[in-house]
């Protein structure tokens, strides 16, 4: 049996940083980096944008050069995925029936996309985009493509209906709450979303419940919604969120639920093992002190930055902003903070401009921005979040005015 | 091809060869170089990909656009060669360029 001194479990930003913190910080002993997709370590966020698009090759979004992670001494073995985890014996099993031995495991999962599991789930023609993969089935299926049902109005959804509008499909988009993005935006943001999408031609069905996907000959051929409606499309795409990887943890006895719960320091209940990235569920001083996963890049760089510092000695913990980001059409939206749990959104700019923020506040702090091309707010409005600011609603509004006057 | 010169955090220089079309930033990273985060994977929307252009060679980098000026404004470590590596497409003009990787915000 192989035995690593440290071994990270899962190929995306959050695993693949921390082995590069790990040998950037001079660390000596074995890593060894286990990935559940055959491809070596890559940029998800762009499967739903160039790379969907055809614009950027997989050797573009590669996140290092296939080559870097041997000479770096990470022994990255791909195409298994993990199935067993034993913390007493600190070993784990794959589902190909390898078995490892470790000191630290660093479980970076992540998750994947959640499955329709209504009637007609599993007909041909229903897509998901979450991995490489994903996206090259979806994209070979594209030219005989005419109609296009997007399920979810999330990021994912929309920025996949900008891209598919744009390729001349007809995509309507069937969105279960009464707004788009209402899991992670005020609704002036999803107010200025919906009307962006039906302007590029997007049909947006709101608050229109899936009851199942109706298929002839094992394909689809429309969305079937609640009331009756039949949505017609030649191709579905699901983008209604992850299921974060988390069971092998949560048998092996690690304390969690939805995520693996961990400490400061990404530590999990389990001793020598750590979870990061958007399957580990930690304490937010940016979120009020409540426990959440966050599924984000530069959450999955910072979880793997307090791991990559912790296992070579650095004991403080520094904790970033969250930041995240979006591009649709021509629009780039970039978020601040995290709004979750807002009491008040105030407008800086007009909509109408294509270009504006919405201050999200809670007990009168500033707790996040939405910023759609608006790097200003954006970038200086970073500090009002970092320092709780507590600014007149009459002062934020006004966009003739710098943010970063406002927190002086 | 011809050659983009890139300087690490620790001083040390090594010339690499740019490959056209693909950015700076794209060029440093697929080099090997481990230090540039360039968390966004070259959207300009986060300012990880910072280095400083050598102002003797950079005669041929076209402007910096109002976002990318609006990012670099955020970080400590800006100064007046400051550029997002992301927004430079690399070109057979710059030949000789040298980018120093900026220090970590």
């Amino acid at each position: 049996m192989q035995h690593s001194d440290i071994i990270i479990v899962g190929t995306g930003h959050a695993g693949a940083q921390t082995a590069l913190l790990l040998r950037q910080r001079h660390y000596a002993g074995s890593i060894l980096m286990l990935g559940e997709e055959a491809d070596p370590p890559y940029e998800r966020p762009p499967l739903s944008k160039d790379y969907l698009a055809g614009e950027k090759p997989l050797d573009r979004i590669l996140l290092r050069p296939v080559a870097f992670w041997a000479e770096r001494e990470v022994d990255l073995r791909l195409g298994r995925r993990v199935v067993v985890v034993d913390p007493i014996l600190r070993q784990i099993r794959t589902d190909n029936g390898e078995v490892y031995a470790y000191e630290t495991l660093v479980w970076a999962a992540g998750g994947h996309a959640r499955p329709l599991s209504c009637p007609g789930h599993d007909l041909a023609g229903i897509h998901m985009i979450r991995t490489r993969v994903d996206v090259d089935r979806l994209r070979a299926e594209l030219p005989g493509t005419d109609r296009v049902a997007v399920i979810g109005g999330g990021y994912v959804g929309l920025e996949a209906a900008a891209i598919l509008v744009k390729a001349g499909k007809q995509v309507t988009v069937i969105e279960a709450q009464d707004r788009v993005l209402a899991h992670v935006a005020g609704e002036p943001l999803s107010r200025f979303y919906e009307r962006e999408h039906r302007s590029h031609g997007v049909d947006l069905r709101l608050g229109a419940t899936v009851s199942g996907i109706v298929g002839r000959d094992g394909r689809a051929t429309a969305v079937k919604l609640s009331d009756g409606t039949e949505v017609p499309a030649d191709m579905v795409v699901v983008g209604i969120g992850i299921v974060p990887a988390v069971e092998p943890l949560l048998a092996a006895g690690a304390t969690g639920g939805n995520g693996i719960d961990v400490d400061g320091l990404c530590r999990t209940s389990l001793a020598g093992i750590h979870a990061i990235g958007d399957c580990a569920a930690q304490v937010s001083t940016y979120a009020d002190g409540t426990r959440l996963r966050i599924e984000s890049v530069q959450n999955a760089m910072e979880q793997a930055a307090i791991v990559g510092r912790h296992l070579t000695g650095a004991e403080e913990a520094v904790v970033g902003v969250p930041t995240f980001w979006s591009n649709q059409y021509d629009l780039r939206l970039q978020t601040v903070g995290l709004s979750l749990g807002h009491d008040r959104t105030i407008v800086r700019g007009r909509p109408t401009d294509r270009s504006f923020s919405v201050v999200y506040l809670r007990r009168g702090k500033v707790i996040a921005l939405d910023c759609v091309n608006a790097t200003r707010d954006f970038v200086q409005g970073k500090n009002l979040v970092a320092t709780g600011a507590r600014i007149a609603s009459d002062q934020l509004s006004d966009a003739t005015v710098p943010l970063k006057e406002l927190s002086a | 091809m011809p050659i983009l010169i890139v300087v690490t955090r620790d001083g040390a220089e090594r010339e690499i060869e740019g490959r056209v079309g693909l950015s700076v930033m794209e060029n440093i990273r697929d080099q090997g170089f481990d230090e540039l985060q360039a968390l966004c994977g070259g959207s300009c929307s986060c300012a990880t990909c910072h280095v400083y252009v050598d102002p003797a060679s950079a005669g041929s980098v076209p402007p910096t656009s109002e976002d990318e000026n609006d990012l670099l404004c955020g970080s400590d470590a800006r100064n007046e060669t400051s550029r997002l590596s992301c927004q430079i497409r690399f070109s057979t003009a710059m030949d000789g360029l040298r980018v120093t990787i900026a220090p970590e915000d």
